[in-house]
């Protein structure tokens, strides 16, 4: 992107972009819901990496549905029984819910989620139908 | 409500004044729940994105560190357009008493989560003593 004002109409990352940026510079989101999330981009795809440490695999939902796509889960509460104290407590626990919204159709087939360490890693690729097409000029 | 937010946004580790890091890696101070037990302290820190070859626990006398090494997240050929968090390293110390059996410490990791059980040295572990009245 070059910057001229033309760009910066067509541009459907442009917003996003500049927020992020803002984002990055400052303290990073003080009002951001839980999960914390990191969207990466290239042309076909977005990729959204989350940490969300200490919950079951099973225990996160990922739905789809059109341009937007909803992390949600629950974190248990901790191993304290009757009688334990607590010195700290500082893990978070509870449900989550976050919903993010991208500037593309995604294609939901195509989805495709991990979740190692802690580490929540989601790709969801543009729908095909809706991604630029060149057009070809006919002669006559 | 915006309290209970910011608490779950990943702290930056704090520098003792006048030191200075020399590598440009992030440091986070992981969030930790500390559980008392009868016969054994549980330590639970978040630690997202390290497994069991990247952690570190070492007892040095008193201080107990934990360190866990990350590797700053980057997504070939892709463009970060949403910052929420930062990634790095891990690190946090702790003083421990005597009370606690350094030979037995335990350390796990599960699902980016360390679990550290230090069980109480025996002479530690609570005793009744009996009160005896001038007969």
């Amino acid at each position: 992107m070059t910057g001229t004002y033309l760009d910066r109409i067509f541009d459907p990352w442009g917003e996003f972009d500049r927020k992020g940026r803002f984002l990055d510079r400052t303290a990073r989101c003080e009002t951001c819901e839980f999960p914390a999330v990191n969207v990466w981009v290239n042309g076909e795809e977005a990729v959204i990496n989350s940490e969300i440490p200490g919950i079951n695999r099973e225990a996160i939902d990922i739905t789809v549905s059109g341009n937007t796509v909803t992390l949600h889960g629950k974190r248990p509460a901790g191993e304290k029984k009757e009688g334990e104290s607590y010195h700290r407590h500082e893990l978070w626990s509870g449900d989550f819910k976050k919903t993010i919204q991208l500037p593309f159709n995604i294609d939901s087939d195509k989805v495709q989620a991990t979740y190692k360490n802690g580490l929540l890693h989601v790709t969801l690729p543009q729908l095909e139908s809706d991604k630029p097409r060149k057009i070809a000029i006919k002669t006559e | 409500m915006t309290d209970t937010k910011r608490d779950l946004l990943k702290k930056e580790a704090e520098l003792e004044k006048g030191v200075e890091r020399t590598r440009a890696k992030m440091v986070f101070t992981p969030a930790v729940d500390i559980i008392e037990q009868k016969d054994y302290i549980l330590l639970f820190a978040d630690m997202p994105g390290v497994d069991e070859k990247t952690v570190d626990v070492t007892l040095d006398k008193d201080l107990l560190t934990i360190h866990g090494s990350v590797e700053p997240e980057t997504q070939k050929g892709h463009r970060l357009v949403l910052s929420e968090y930062g990634t790095g390293d891990y690190e946090r110390t702790f003083t421990v008493s005597n009370e606690i059996d350094r030979e037995k410490i335990i350390a796990s990791v599960k699902d980016g989560v360390l679990r550290l059980t230090l069980p109480k040295a025996a002479a530690a572990r609570t005793r009744k003593i009996p009160v005896t009245g001038n007969a």
